[in-house]
């Protein structure tokens, strides 16, 4: 994989991670009070900070081929949990994810609770709302950036693909003071999802001692061919559409 | 205590595993499967790829046809 395929991959999976948590910080600053919101927030990237200075050297010290068992299966995983969601809301099978819907209904939970100070936090539900979102959505983007970084050997780049995702996304939520409904998220999840399978497929065979014809090339045919399966099933779920839409998985 | 120890396994279950346990299971049997494979001298990058146009369907069409659907 190239550095531009590295980059692209970690930039896109992150913007959809950022673009969640952007949406739940801002839920619990408007409806709350913003500086338990921002307080939760900058102990939620600490934490994270944490994590990837722990996790970081380690996941380096790993011999390559473990490495990639362990990420090709977390990954395969993952990008099958991702694709199969994105198939489902493709084919109308299940409700999209709706930022403005997901905003409204945080607004309405948050302004119904208590308030309730703790020590320096005037907002203990405001802070802890902001601290979970942002530690949830966090810990993927970290797993997508020492993953995909170590198995390139490339940490540097994936975080600072990372950094632009997050700060792009960050700016545009504190300009608008809004949702980020325009990220066209749905269409995101479902190229990240594909993504996330192809390179799963890939590192897990190899790592389970596989070896592809081509070796890295084998990707160029990989990610294609897990594009137009999709693709196909998605064509397929929507012909055989004839329901109402799922709606009770979960929302990310 | 066990409750805390719950909700800590549940946030790492509802984080790896996700939606679909079949999916992670079928991922894990299926590496086990290639290493196996590639231990011999047959090929074993083929099987991944196999077990992707199995288990994606399959667990597609868990989804549609749970209650309430």
């Amino acid at each position: 994989m190239g550095s531009e395929a590295l980059f692209i991959a970690v930039f896109l999976a992150c913007v959809v991670e950022a673009a969640e948590a952007t949406t739940i910080v801002l839920a619990a600053g408007t409806a709350r009070d913003w500086r338990s919101a921002t307080i939760g927030l900058a102990s939620a990237l600490a934490v994270l900070a944490v994590v990837v200075a722990a996790l970081g050297p380690a996941v380096s010290e790993v011999p390559l081929r473990g490495l990639r068992l362990v990420v090709g299966a977390l990954l395969l995983v993952f990008g099958l949990q991702w694709l199969r969601k994105a198939i489902l809301r493709a084919s109308g099978h299940q409700d999209r994810h709706d930022e403005d819907k997901i905003f409204a209904e945080e607004l309405a939970t948050a302004a119904a609770q208590s308030r309730r100070r703790v020590g320096l936090v005037p907002d203990w539900y405001g802070f802890t709302l902001s601290f979970k979102g942002v530690l949830l959505e966090g810990l993927e983007v970290v797993f997508i950036v020492l993953t995909f970084g170590a198995n390139q050997h490339d940490v540097g780049l994936a975080a600072i693909a990372a950094g632009c995702a997050v700060l792009l996304v960050a700016a545009a939520g504190l300009a608008i003071r809004a949702p980020l409904s325009r990220v066209p998220e749905n269409t995101m999840k479902f190229v990240v999802g594909i993504m996330l399978t192809a390179f799963g497929v890939f590192w897990g065979a190899e790592g389970a001692g596989a070896h592809w014809p081509g070796s890295d090339a084998a990707l160029l045919v990989l990610i294609p061919a897990v594009a137009g399966f999709a693709v196909i099933l998605v064509a397929l779920m929507r012909g055989s559409q004839r329901a109402a839409p799922v709606t009770a998985e979960g929302r990310g | 205590m066990t409750q805390r120890i719950r909700a800590f396994a549940a946030f790492w279950y509802d984080f790896v595993v996700g939606d679909d346990w079949l999916i992670a299971v079928g991922v894990v049997v299926s590496l086990a499967l290639t290493y196996a494979l590639s231990r011999t001298a047959v090929p074993a990058w083929w099987l991944l790829p196999l077990a992707l146009v199995l288990l994606l369907p399959l667990s597609l069409w868990r989804a549609v046809r749970r209650p309430g659907h």
